[in-house]
Protein backbone atom coordinates (compact mmCIF):
# COMPACT_ATOMS: atom_id res chain seq x y z
CA UNK A 1 0.00 0.00 0.00
CA UNK A 2 1.04 3.68 -0.69
CA UNK A 3 2.60 5.92 1.87
CA UNK A 4 2.16 9.51 2.12
CA UNK A 5 4.50 11.43 3.94
CA UNK A 6 5.18 8.80 6.10
CA UNK A 7 1.99 7.44 6.84
CA UNK A 8 0.70 4.36 5.69
CA UNK A 9 -2.58 3.90 3.76
CA UNK A 10 -5.02 0.71 3.65
CA UNK A 11 -6.56 1.97 0.13
CA UNK A 12 -5.40 3.55 -3.04
CA UNK A 13 -8.39 5.32 -3.50
CA UNK A 14 -8.66 8.72 -2.11
CA UNK A 15 -12.62 10.13 -1.62
CA UNK A 16 -13.98 13.45 -2.04
CA UNK A 17 -17.21 14.12 0.14
CA UNK A 18 -18.92 17.37 -2.37
CA UNK A 19 -21.80 16.38 -3.95
CA UNK A 20 -23.73 13.46 -2.29
CA UNK A 21 -27.16 13.31 -2.31
CA UNK A 22 -27.45 13.18 1.49
CA UNK A 23 -25.08 12.68 4.21
CA UNK A 24 -26.13 9.37 4.60
CA UNK A 25 -25.11 8.11 1.40
CA UNK A 26 -21.76 10.35 1.63
CA UNK A 27 -21.32 7.87 4.59
CA UNK A 28 -22.38 4.50 3.34
CA UNK A 29 -20.07 5.25 -0.37
CA UNK A 30 -17.46 6.27 2.44
CA UNK A 31 -17.89 3.02 3.93
CA UNK A 32 -17.96 0.71 0.40
CA UNK A 33 -14.98 2.00 -0.91
CA UNK A 34 -12.80 1.28 2.08
CA UNK A 35 -10.82 4.29 1.87
CA UNK A 36 -8.90 5.66 4.85
CA UNK A 37 -8.61 9.69 2.96
CA UNK A 38 -11.79 11.73 2.51
CA UNK A 39 -10.90 15.05 1.14
CA UNK A 40 -12.60 18.22 2.63
CA UNK A 41 -12.82 22.09 2.38
CA UNK A 42 -13.74 25.16 4.24
CA UNK A 43 -16.28 27.74 3.82
CA UNK A 44 -17.67 30.67 4.83
CA UNK A 45 -20.07 29.66 7.63
CA UNK A 46 -23.57 31.46 7.60
CA UNK A 47 -25.24 29.13 10.78
CA UNK A 48 -23.55 30.46 13.83
CA UNK A 49 -21.40 27.44 13.48
CA UNK A 50 -23.89 24.40 12.91
CA UNK A 51 -23.93 23.57 9.20
CA UNK A 52 -20.13 23.01 9.38
CA UNK A 53 -20.40 21.40 12.99
CA UNK A 54 -22.74 19.06 11.40
CA UNK A 55 -20.52 18.02 8.78
CA UNK A 56 -17.40 18.10 11.09
CA UNK A 57 -19.16 15.45 13.54
CA UNK A 58 -19.94 13.40 10.33
CA UNK A 59 -16.75 13.00 9.01
CA UNK A 60 -15.41 12.22 12.70
CA UNK A 61 -17.95 9.47 13.05
CA UNK A 62 -16.49 7.84 9.50
CA UNK A 63 -13.30 7.01 11.16
CA UNK A 64 -10.72 8.38 8.10
CA UNK A 65 -8.19 10.65 7.75
CA UNK A 66 -8.95 14.58 6.62
CA UNK A 67 -7.19 15.89 3.65
CA UNK A 68 -8.32 19.68 3.31
CA UNK A 69 -8.31 21.15 -0.05
CA UNK A 70 -7.59 25.03 -0.80
CA UNK A 71 -10.77 24.64 -3.56
CA UNK A 72 -11.51 27.34 -5.43
CA UNK A 73 -8.55 29.39 -4.39
CA UNK A 74 -7.00 31.73 -7.17
CA UNK A 75 -4.14 33.49 -5.76
CA UNK A 76 -1.23 32.21 -3.78
CA UNK A 77 -1.82 34.26 -0.64
CA UNK A 78 -5.64 32.87 -0.77
CA UNK A 79 -4.32 29.09 -0.90
CA UNK A 80 -1.96 29.67 1.50
CA UNK A 81 -4.17 31.30 4.46
CA UNK A 82 -6.89 28.74 3.43
CA UNK A 83 -4.11 26.12 4.31
CA UNK A 84 -3.83 27.76 7.46
CA UNK A 85 -7.12 27.88 7.90
CA UNK A 86 -7.46 24.64 7.11
CA UNK A 87 -4.76 23.10 9.28
CA UNK A 88 -6.26 25.03 12.36
CA UNK A 89 -9.87 23.34 12.00
CA UNK A 90 -8.98 19.46 10.77
CA UNK A 91 -5.63 19.95 13.10
CA UNK A 92 -3.88 18.44 10.03
CA UNK A 93 -0.24 19.13 8.36
CA UNK A 94 -1.73 17.84 5.20
CA UNK A 95 -3.29 20.07 2.50
CA UNK A 96 -4.24 19.27 -0.52
CA UNK A 97 -3.12 22.37 -2.41
CA UNK A 98 -5.80 23.77 -5.18
CA UNK A 99 -4.11 27.21 -6.96
CA UNK A 100 -6.89 27.54 -9.89
CA UNK A 101 -5.72 29.48 -12.54
CA UNK A 102 -8.78 28.71 -15.79
CA UNK A 103 -12.58 29.78 -15.31
CA UNK A 104 -13.34 27.07 -17.62
CA UNK A 105 -11.08 24.76 -17.19
CA UNK A 106 -9.83 24.23 -13.76
CA UNK A 107 -6.56 24.24 -14.73
CA UNK A 108 -4.10 24.94 -12.00
CA UNK A 109 -1.79 28.25 -12.06
CA UNK A 110 1.41 26.25 -12.42
CA UNK A 111 3.55 29.26 -11.42
CA UNK A 112 1.32 30.09 -8.40
CA UNK A 113 1.22 26.62 -7.47
CA UNK A 114 4.53 26.00 -7.00
CA UNK A 115 5.12 29.21 -5.11
CA UNK A 116 2.35 28.37 -2.36
CA UNK A 117 3.59 24.76 -2.05
CA UNK A 118 6.94 26.29 -1.40
CA UNK A 119 5.30 28.72 1.61
CA UNK A 120 3.49 26.27 2.62
CA UNK A 121 6.07 23.20 3.24
CA UNK A 122 8.29 26.10 4.51
CA UNK A 123 5.40 26.13 7.41
CA UNK A 124 5.42 22.45 7.99
CA UNK A 125 2.52 21.83 5.58
CA UNK A 126 2.81 18.13 4.21
CA UNK A 127 1.58 19.67 0.57
CA UNK A 128 -0.37 17.08 -1.71
CA UNK A 129 -0.69 19.76 -4.97
CA UNK A 130 -3.12 19.50 -7.25
CA UNK A 131 -0.71 19.98 -10.71
CA UNK A 132 -0.72 19.10 -14.07
CA UNK A 133 0.71 16.60 -16.10
CA UNK A 134 3.85 18.36 -16.99
CA UNK A 135 6.90 17.22 -15.93
CA UNK A 136 9.45 20.53 -15.62
CA UNK A 137 6.26 21.41 -13.07
CA UNK A 138 6.60 18.41 -11.28
CA UNK A 139 10.09 19.02 -10.68
CA UNK A 140 9.53 22.22 -9.34
CA UNK A 141 6.95 21.14 -7.04
CA UNK A 142 9.34 18.37 -5.59
CA UNK A 143 12.25 21.40 -5.44
CA UNK A 144 9.50 23.47 -3.04
CA UNK A 145 9.44 20.39 -0.89
CA UNK A 146 6.25 18.04 -2.14
CA UNK A 147 6.58 14.71 -1.48
CA UNK A 148 3.45 13.54 -3.09
CA UNK A 149 2.33 14.84 -6.80
CA UNK A 150 -1.27 14.85 -7.84
CA UNK A 151 -1.88 15.14 -11.70
CA UNK A 152 -4.89 15.69 -13.37
CA UNK A 153 -5.95 13.44 -16.24
CA UNK A 154 -9.11 15.76 -17.43
CA UNK A 155 -10.19 18.63 -16.35
CA UNK A 156 -12.04 18.42 -12.50
CA UNK A 157 -15.61 17.20 -13.22
CA UNK A 158 -15.65 16.73 -16.64
CA UNK A 159 -15.43 12.84 -16.03
CA UNK A 160 -13.86 13.09 -19.55
CA UNK A 161 -11.17 10.16 -18.76
CA UNK A 162 -7.04 9.94 -19.11
CA UNK A 163 -6.99 12.77 -21.97
CA UNK A 164 -3.15 12.22 -22.19
CA UNK A 165 -1.71 9.20 -21.25
CA UNK A 166 1.67 9.48 -22.91
CA UNK A 167 1.90 12.04 -20.23
CA UNK A 168 1.27 10.03 -17.63
CA UNK A 169 3.02 7.50 -18.62
CA UNK A 170 6.23 9.58 -18.64
CA UNK A 171 5.59 11.19 -15.22
CA UNK A 172 5.82 7.46 -13.72
CA UNK A 173 8.91 6.76 -15.37
CA UNK A 174 10.51 9.70 -14.39
CA UNK A 175 9.52 9.73 -10.85
CA UNK A 176 9.55 6.10 -10.35
CA UNK A 177 9.71 6.56 -6.23
CA UNK A 178 7.29 9.16 -5.45
CA UNK A 179 3.94 8.77 -4.69
CA UNK A 180 1.49 9.97 -7.70
CA UNK A 181 -1.85 10.70 -7.28
CA UNK A 182 -4.39 10.56 -10.34
CA UNK A 183 -6.77 13.55 -9.34
CA UNK A 184 -9.41 15.50 -11.03
CA UNK A 185 -11.27 14.22 -14.59
CA UNK A 186 -12.15 10.54 -14.00
CA UNK A 187 -15.47 9.50 -15.02
CA UNK A 188 -15.70 6.12 -14.14
CA UNK A 189 -13.82 3.08 -13.25
CA UNK A 190 -12.24 1.91 -15.91
CA UNK A 191 -10.88 5.53 -16.16
CA UNK A 192 -9.41 4.23 -12.89
CA UNK A 193 -8.12 0.64 -13.63
CA UNK A 194 -6.64 2.71 -16.67
CA UNK A 195 -4.38 4.64 -14.97
CA UNK A 196 -3.31 2.36 -11.91
CA UNK A 197 -2.13 -0.05 -14.95
CA UNK A 198 0.27 2.64 -15.57
CA UNK A 199 1.68 2.03 -12.10
CA UNK A 200 0.17 5.42 -10.32
CA UNK A 201 0.09 4.95 -6.24
CA UNK A 202 -3.90 6.16 -6.05
CA UNK A 203 -6.88 7.63 -7.53
CA UNK A 204 -8.42 10.96 -5.72
CA UNK A 205 -12.45 10.63 -6.99
CA UNK A 206 -14.87 12.94 -6.11
CA UNK A 207 -17.80 13.63 -8.70
CA UNK A 208 -17.52 10.58 -10.30
CA UNK A 209 -18.89 8.78 -7.22
CA UNK A 210 -20.58 11.91 -6.03
CA UNK A 211 -23.38 12.22 -9.20
CA UNK A 212 -23.77 8.25 -10.13
CA UNK A 213 -27.07 6.67 -9.44
CA UNK A 214 -26.06 4.59 -6.67
CA UNK A 215 -23.05 6.60 -5.36
CA UNK A 216 -22.14 3.69 -2.86
CA UNK A 217 -22.18 0.56 -5.04
CA UNK A 218 -20.69 3.24 -7.48
CA UNK A 219 -17.41 3.69 -4.84
CA UNK A 220 -17.53 -0.21 -4.37
CA UNK A 221 -16.85 -0.19 -8.09
CA UNK A 222 -14.26 2.42 -8.35
CA UNK A 223 -12.82 0.15 -5.36
CA UNK A 224 -12.37 -2.75 -7.13
CA UNK A 225 -11.25 -0.84 -10.31
CA UNK A 226 -8.40 0.49 -8.59
CA UNK A 227 -7.56 -2.89 -7.20
CA UNK A 228 -7.36 -4.44 -10.53
CA UNK A 229 -5.46 -2.40 -12.34
CA UNK A 230 -2.64 -2.29 -9.55
CA UNK A 231 -2.66 -5.56 -9.53
CA UNK A 232 -2.70 -6.08 -13.41
CA UNK A 233 0.53 -3.52 -13.29
CA UNK A 234 2.51 -5.05 -10.61
CA UNK A 235 1.36 -8.42 -13.13
CA UNK A 236 2.85 -6.80 -16.24
CA UNK A 237 0.80 -6.75 -19.48
CA UNK A 238 1.67 -7.45 -22.48
CA UNK A 239 2.39 -4.71 -24.83
CA UNK A 240 0.62 -4.53 -28.09
CA UNK A 241 1.19 -6.15 -31.05
CA UNK A 242 0.22 -4.94 -34.90
CA UNK A 243 0.04 -8.91 -36.20
CA UNK A 244 -2.30 -11.96 -34.85
CA UNK A 245 -0.50 -14.68 -32.80
CA UNK A 246 -2.12 -17.68 -32.00
CA UNK A 247 -2.78 -18.59 -28.63
CA UNK A 248 -3.36 -22.44 -28.85
CA UNK A 249 -0.37 -24.35 -29.78
CA UNK A 250 -0.31 -24.96 -34.09
CA UNK A 251 1.75 -28.16 -33.20
CA UNK A 252 -0.41 -31.37 -33.28
CA UNK A 253 -2.85 -29.95 -35.13
CA UNK A 254 -4.83 -32.12 -37.00
CA UNK A 255 -4.75 -31.98 -40.38
CA UNK A 256 -8.41 -33.44 -42.35
CA UNK A 257 -8.04 -32.76 -46.12
CA UNK B 1 -24.78 42.65 28.21
CA UNK B 2 -23.81 39.34 27.37
CA UNK B 3 -21.46 37.45 29.91
CA UNK B 4 -17.86 37.08 28.28
CA UNK B 5 -17.55 40.56 26.67
CA UNK B 6 -13.68 42.09 27.42
CA UNK B 7 -15.08 45.70 27.47
CA UNK B 8 -17.73 47.50 25.72
CA UNK B 9 -17.30 49.89 22.57
CA UNK B 10 -19.08 51.99 20.38
CA UNK B 11 -20.43 49.89 17.75
CA UNK B 12 -17.43 49.43 14.88
CA UNK B 13 -17.87 48.57 10.86
CA UNK B 14 -16.71 45.25 10.15
CA UNK B 15 -16.93 43.02 6.65
CA UNK B 16 -17.63 39.89 8.15
CA UNK B 17 -17.51 36.98 5.44
CA UNK B 18 -18.19 39.39 2.65
CA UNK B 19 -21.01 41.87 4.51
CA UNK B 20 -21.04 44.92 6.58
CA UNK B 21 -21.86 44.76 10.21
CA UNK B 22 -21.97 47.24 13.36
CA UNK B 23 -21.11 45.43 15.86
CA UNK B 24 -19.81 46.84 19.66
CA UNK B 25 -17.16 44.15 19.13
CA UNK B 26 -13.55 44.71 21.01
CA UNK B 27 -11.70 41.32 19.68
CA UNK B 28 -12.65 38.38 17.65
CA UNK B 29 -14.26 36.29 20.68
CA UNK B 30 -16.64 39.41 21.21
CA UNK B 31 -17.78 39.24 17.68
CA UNK B 32 -18.30 35.17 17.81
CA UNK B 33 -20.26 35.60 20.96
CA UNK B 34 -22.12 38.85 19.51
CA UNK B 35 -22.87 36.82 16.14
CA UNK B 36 -23.54 33.88 18.10
CA UNK B 37 -21.07 31.44 16.43
CA UNK B 38 -19.95 28.77 18.57
CA UNK B 39 -17.54 25.61 17.85
CA UNK B 40 -14.37 24.24 18.03
CA UNK B 41 -14.08 23.55 14.35
CA UNK B 42 -14.55 27.34 12.83
CA UNK B 43 -11.49 28.91 11.73
CA UNK B 44 -10.54 33.10 11.97
CA UNK B 45 -9.15 35.18 9.83
CA UNK B 46 -8.44 38.95 9.99
CA UNK B 47 -7.67 41.25 7.01
CA UNK B 48 -5.80 38.54 5.66
CA UNK B 49 -4.09 36.88 8.21
CA UNK B 50 -5.31 33.44 10.27
CA UNK B 51 -6.03 34.30 14.43
CA UNK B 52 -5.37 31.02 16.28
CA UNK B 53 -8.59 30.27 18.24
CA UNK B 54 -6.20 30.53 21.36
CA UNK B 55 -5.77 34.19 20.05
CA UNK B 56 -8.92 35.11 19.51
CA UNK B 57 -9.39 36.78 23.28
CA UNK B 58 -6.58 39.07 22.73
CA UNK B 59 -6.89 40.19 18.89
CA UNK B 60 -8.30 43.39 19.15
CA UNK B 61 -10.40 45.00 16.11
CA UNK B 62 -10.53 47.92 14.37
CA UNK B 63 -12.74 49.58 11.96
CA UNK B 64 -13.11 48.61 8.66
CA UNK B 65 -10.97 45.27 9.69
CA UNK B 66 -12.43 42.57 7.11
CA UNK B 67 -12.84 38.74 9.20
CA UNK B 68 -13.51 35.67 7.65
CA UNK B 69 -15.07 32.95 9.53
CA UNK B 70 -15.16 29.70 7.88
CA UNK B 71 -16.33 26.03 9.20
CA UNK B 72 -15.46 22.66 7.51
CA UNK B 73 -17.45 21.80 4.50
CA UNK B 74 -17.73 19.31 1.80
CA UNK B 75 -15.01 18.68 -0.58
CA UNK B 76 -13.25 17.27 -3.19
Amino acid sequence: MPQFYGTDMRSRLLLGTARYPSPAILAEAVRRSRTDIVTVSLRRETAGGRQGGAFFELIRELGVRVLPNTAGCHSVSEAVLTAKMAREVFATDWIKLEVIGHHDTLQPDVFGLVEAARILTGEGFEVFPYTTDDLVVAERLLAAGCQVLMPWCAPIGSAMGPQNLAALRAMRAEFPDVPLIVDAGIGRPSHAATVMELGYDAVLLNTAVAGADDPAAMAEAFAAAIEAGHMAHGAGMLEPRDMAVPSTPVIGKAVFS
Amino acid sequence: MRKGFSERKCPMKFTINGEEHELPATTVADLLLLLEYEGEWLATAVNGELVHGADRARHRLSESDRIEILSPMQGG
